[in-house]
């Protein structure tokens, strides 16, 4: 199953090496890793997306998480109601012709143009990963010359709704 | 945690060195003895020892591997942390066994590389390695230092978590301008580690389930591990197993914490367990579990292990809870603070009369046993005989193997801290230069370094270190002229092919022994043992006793790789 997990850490060197080592040693599949500064100088939150067999390995994950000195606190928000996000870059084979094509096909995503060349442009979106999926799917008939993704980043809604609805929040289940 | 800082003891020197920070810090951590090996990434750091003359007594063994395993000897036995100094580079790697078997068993040593000047650091320099890439893997916690000023910090750091929760390794890599520069001022202040706070009381609700637990069993067994020892749990263990007559059976590493000879001991359990430990696991409907990790040696076939059990589990590290048996009452504590509100609040213990007369038929039904032909030097026998000869009291090392088994079986300890083994990494050459530690710690305690011929030849260059020291160690070779637990796996799985594991070739022992100045024997039969033993053991000095036993002997009883805990073999001669 896939989770979204995110640990607050110490800021240090060796830090992302420690965590993503142990995930390698105990055999945890990731399939992205977003890292970024957090509200407090020095501490910084790692979201990653995992595959794990059952509960029992997720429950090691979390624990051989927050048995690292540098990690301050690990929580699984899988379950939670969660806002979550990711970015891309797509770089498209565009000339003239297909210019407005695409800007109109791209608009419902909300995503936007970003940079122009004669025979390509730069689009960026923002959402959840299979948002980005379709888009990307739209535009490989016109030829991708190269994607840049952020990987998820996430954290819970300041609201949580009670237990009985929360299955149908969560987003990777 | 906050700790205050000690007020300085010595005069302010006018100029100090990033090393002679180092040194003040390891004075402040009260340390006494330092295993290491000098190299050019440290010369700051050694200098520094130097000039700080008499304030520590530094051991210097024969190749960085015997200083890591020397200081896992003293840390066992001396409860407190193990102190290594080596290079850069081939320094460190050379003590990366050391520090992977210090994590398995769950050690406490600080380690101090050396490290390339920060201003060629990541160019290929001359001794350089990735010290933090390579040691993360195996370390509770590792640390580059990046200025003196911090240097103060991270060592009371260091010595905070490789001695607090559930001991581990840390190393301390540290550039060599940092040691060598002149520097005017450190963070001497309290360190704070958010992300490190132990749990060390039990949840009492959790006790109380434990305690019903024990009303209602029938069937009751306590396992103990090292975490027993780790928690200095074992007396107040003693008192609710004795009052409440409850079974005891122990994992290697547990060894000690329960006495060897009492009756409520079944032996140990595992691979090469007793018939009775294993089968009370098999049969038992509570498994009270402290300080254990429930390794596979232990466990066999996990659809097999205590499927009839309650299982409740203490350790002080919740990683271990639920990460190979599934368990019914966990309680994250330190070993000693869980059974006092155990102690407090048991009021009934279980009806279990069947229960100890099935256990005690058992015991005398399926005890230890070997052929004994008196003539032969029989492994078993001799470990037997060291017990009776030592009367239990030696401080014993080992490495891995055949002879660390028999030396399990045979060798009943009494109390804990006397047992000094390769668990969980399982490290050939570890015996010998780990009693070197051992001794250390306790010069006048009578240590004996129970090693196989082959892993002795891994580290038997720290003879240098006994013939130095005098140290008073008992060498004993059970020498086979085989690597005997890969010998008798070839033997009963792979049909007798014995691979590389016959060893022919060995150095002559004794002559070896001699030419350090030390005092070697070879012992070919029973009575030649027994006539000198006790010389031996009263002899104020090292003797290496190179004691030739039969090479096809094997470990029994045995539960084959794949096994449940119940399926043993050679449980009967």
């Amino acid at each position: 199953m896939k989770r979204i997990i995110t640990a607050v850490v110490q800021n240090r060197s060796g830090v992302l090496n420690r965590v993503t080592g142990l995930m390698h040693k105990r055999q945890f599949n990731i399939e992205s890793i977003s890292v970024g500064r957090t509200e407090t100088e020095g501490i910084s939150k790692m979201t990653f997306v995992v595959h794990v067999e059952d509960h029992q390995k997720l429950e090691q994950l979390t624990k051989q998480l927050n048995k690292q000195i540098d990690v301050l606190k690990v929580t699984d928000l899988s379950d939670k109601a969660i806002v979550a996000r990711e970015l891309a870059l797509i770089k498209v084979v565009s000339n003239a012709h297909h210019r407005n094509e695409i800007q109109g096909m791209i608009e419902p995503f909300r995503a936007s143009i970003i940079d122009v060349s004669k025979d390509s442009l730069s689009i960026q979106v923002t959402g959840k990963p299979d948002k980005i999926e379709a888009l990307i799917d739209l535009l490989r008939p016109y030829g991708i010359k190269d994607i840049a993704r952020t990987g998820l980043t996430a954290f819970a809604r300041g609201h949580q709704p009670q237990v009985a609805e929360m299955t149908s929040y969560s987003l990777l289940k | 945690m906050k700790v205050d800082t000690k007020p300085k003891t010595k005069p302010e020197a006018a100029v100090k060195t990033g090393a002679d920070i180092l040194v003040e810090s390891l004075l402040e951590q009260k340390v006494e003895t330092i295993f290491g090996y000098p190299g050019g990434a440290v010369l700051p750091i050694y200098d520094a020892l130097y000039r700080s003359d008499g304030d520590f007594e530094h051991i210097l063994t024969r190749h960085e591997q015997g200083a890591i395993h020397a200081a896992e000897g003293y840390a066992r036995v001396a409860g407190k942390p193990g102190v290594v100094i080596a290079t850069s580079g081939p320094g460190a790697t050379n003590l990366v066994t050391g520090i992977a078997d210090a994590m398995m068993d769950s050690l406490p040593l600080v380690v101090i590389t050396g490290q390339v000047a920060t201003s060629v650091t990541g160019t290929d320099a001359f001794q350089e390695a990735d010290v933090m890439g390579i040691t993360t893997p195996i370390t509770k916690h590792n640390y580059q230092v990046q200025s003196s000023y911090e240097l103060p910090k991270v060592i009371k750091e260091a010595f905070h978590i490789a001695s607090t929760g559930r001991p581990g390794p840390v190393v301390v890599d540290i550039p060599k301008d940092i040691s060598a520069n002149l520097c005017t001022e450190t963070d001497q202040s309290a360190f704070h580690l958010p992300g490190y706070q132990p749990t060390i009381k039990p949840n009492p609700l959790q006790i109380k389930k434990l305690t019903e637990a024990i009303k209602k069993s029938k069937k009751p067994l306590i396992l103990t591990g090292a975490g027993v020892i780790h928690g200095h749990a074992s007396d107040i263990l003693l008192e609710i197993a004795e009052e409440y007559s409850i079974p005891v059976t122990s994992t290697l590493l547990g060894l000690g914490a329960f006495p060897g000879q009492h009756d409520l001991f079944l032996g140990m359990a595992g691979m090469h367990g007793t018939y009775t430990a294993n089968m009370a696991i098999a049969e038992c409907d509570l498994l009270i579990n402290i300080g254990a990790r429930f390794d596979d040696r232990l466990t066999g076939n996990l659809n097999y292990f205590a499927k009839n059990a309650t299982v409740a589990h203490v350790d002080i590290d919740p990683a271990e809870i639920g990460k190979n048996v599934p368990t019914d009452i966990p309680i994250v504590s330190d070993s000693k603070a869980a059974l006092a509100e155990l102690k407090k609040q048991l009021k009934e213990g279980p009806d279990h009369e069947e229960w100890m007369d099935q256990l005690n038929q058992n015991k005398m039904a399926y005890p230890l046993w070997y052929n004994n032909p008196p003539e032969e030097m029989v492994p078993q026998w001799l470990m037997k005989s060291l017990y009776h000869a030592t009367r239990g009291e030696a401080i014993v090392t080992t490495d891995v193997g055949q002879h660390q088994m028999w030396a399990a079986q045979y060798y009943s300890f009494g109390r804990p801290n006397r047992w000094v083994t390769s668990g969980g990494l399982g490290t050939m050459g570890f015996g010998f230069p780990a009693a070197i530690g051992a001794q250390l710690a306790k010069p006048k305690d009578p240590v004996v370094a129970i090693v196989g011929d082959g892993g002795f030849q891994m580290t038997l260059q720290e003879l240098s270190v006994l013939q130095e020291r005098g140290l008073p160690v008992k060498i004993i070779i059970v020498n086979n002229g085989a690597l005997g637990m890969v010998r008798q796996w070839q033997e009963a799985f792979y049909d007798k092919r014995y691979s590389e594991s016959i060893v022919g070739v060995q150095p002559d022992f004794v002559k070896l022994a001699e030419s350090y100045n030390i005092r070697g024997m070879k012992i070919e039969t029973q009575k030649e043992f027994t006539d000198i033993i006790h010389e031996v053991m009263a002899y104020d000095g090292p003797v290496l006793m190179d004691c030739r036993v039969l090479q096809q002997e094997n470990v029994y009883p045995m539960i084959a790789p794949g096994k449940g805990i119940h399926e043993m073999v050679g449980v009967k001669p």
